[in-house]
């Protein structure tokens, strides 16, 4: 199957599969080996303080895990799939509301064990950022993935 | 009612059930609570539109770091009579097992220190038993004055 951009298609089919990412509304909007890019609108269901329409922190940490996480399937040569291991944040500055949040996330260091990520929120201005996030994601192995979850994200199931 | 005289009531009667539901994303994800005494259990229960991984299948990491998020701030807003919504400053979540769809999950929060501007807060998150803690968290916010 040839894709354009496989790295984007990996993303955005593995992106789909998450319930609770496709609830708050996320789409990838670039990828490449290096860096990933995920977009989520603003939407009045993830306020998380009502004074002022400012979306909830865990809006952007499950943005940034996504992300991050994402970024960790595009990052290996192989299809495995990595659980976080942990997530630190930094709530920078409150995001703006009305506007759509952008998370760029990198993998900077792929261990033998161990894949560590950053991820920048920002809402256009990526050197205005609204949080910064190091995520570590723990290898499993490609043989400990199920493969019909590796055939959706690589796009070699024959359908979608 | 705007949030701050919701929540001027709360203090007064000791009911915070208006405070939650006057929070889009505690809503959203279906964050609830009890109280015992000044203890306080809050609860997400099995919901899945919460759910991350398709194949476990487990909640989203995100969700599960949300509601602890979202429960330490209730809990300091409870404890401290606070006149506003603390602003979290930095969160720090460490994840030990998966949360499993199909089960509730539970957190509780413990405030560590807590200054005149700054407060710092670890939360526990499990499902089945307190012990086998599915994440622990710690996170500062800047309280109100």
């Amino acid at each position: 199957m040839s894709e354009e951009n496989p790295y984007l298609g990996r993303a955005h089919r593995f992106v789909s599969m998450l319930r609770h990412c496709q609830v708050l509304g996320m789409k990838v909007t670039e990828a490449n080996p290096e860096s990933l890019t995920i977009e989520l609108p603003y939407d009045e269901r993830h306020v998380g303080n009502p004074s002022t329409g400012v979306i909830h922190g865990g809006v952007l940490t499950t943005l940034m895990d996504t992300a991050c996480g994402t970024m960790v399937i595009n990052a290996l040569p192989e299809f495995e799939l990595c659980p976080t291991l942990d997530l630190r944040v930094d709530y920078v500055r409150a995001a703006e509301p009305g506007q759509s949040i952008f998370a760029l996330a990198e993998a900077y260091r792929v261990s033998r064990n161990v894949v560590f990520t950053r991820c920048t929120v920002h809402q256009g201005d990526v050197k205005e950022p609204v949080a910064n996030c190091v995520a570590t994601f723990m290898r499993i192995g490609s043989q400990l993935t199920p493969p019909a979850f590796r055939n959706t994200v690589l796009g070699t199931d024959g359908g979608a | 009612m705007i949030f701050e005289d919701i929540l001027k009531q709360a203090h007064e009667t000791g009911l915070y059930q208006p405070v939650v539901d006057a929070i889009p994303y505690a809503n959203l994800v279906g964050l609830e609570f009890q109280r015992f005494g000044n203890d306080v259990i809050f609860r997400l229960p099995d919901n899945s539109d919460n759910i991350g991984n398709p194949i476990l299948p487990a909640v989203h990491g995100g969700v599960i770091g949300g509601f602890m998020e979202m429960s330490a701030a209730l809990h300091l807003m409870m404890a401290l009579d606070a006149p506003a919504m603390p602003k979290i400053v930095d969160f720090s979540l460490d994840y030990l097992r998966a949360a499993r769809g199909g089960r509730d999950t539970f957190a509780e929060c413990q405030v560590i220190r807590q200054g005149s501007r700054v407060a710092n807060v670890i939360i526990n998150a499990w499902q089945t038993r307190r012990e086998d803690a599915v994440a622990t968290a710690r996170a500062h916010f800047l309280l109100a004055q």
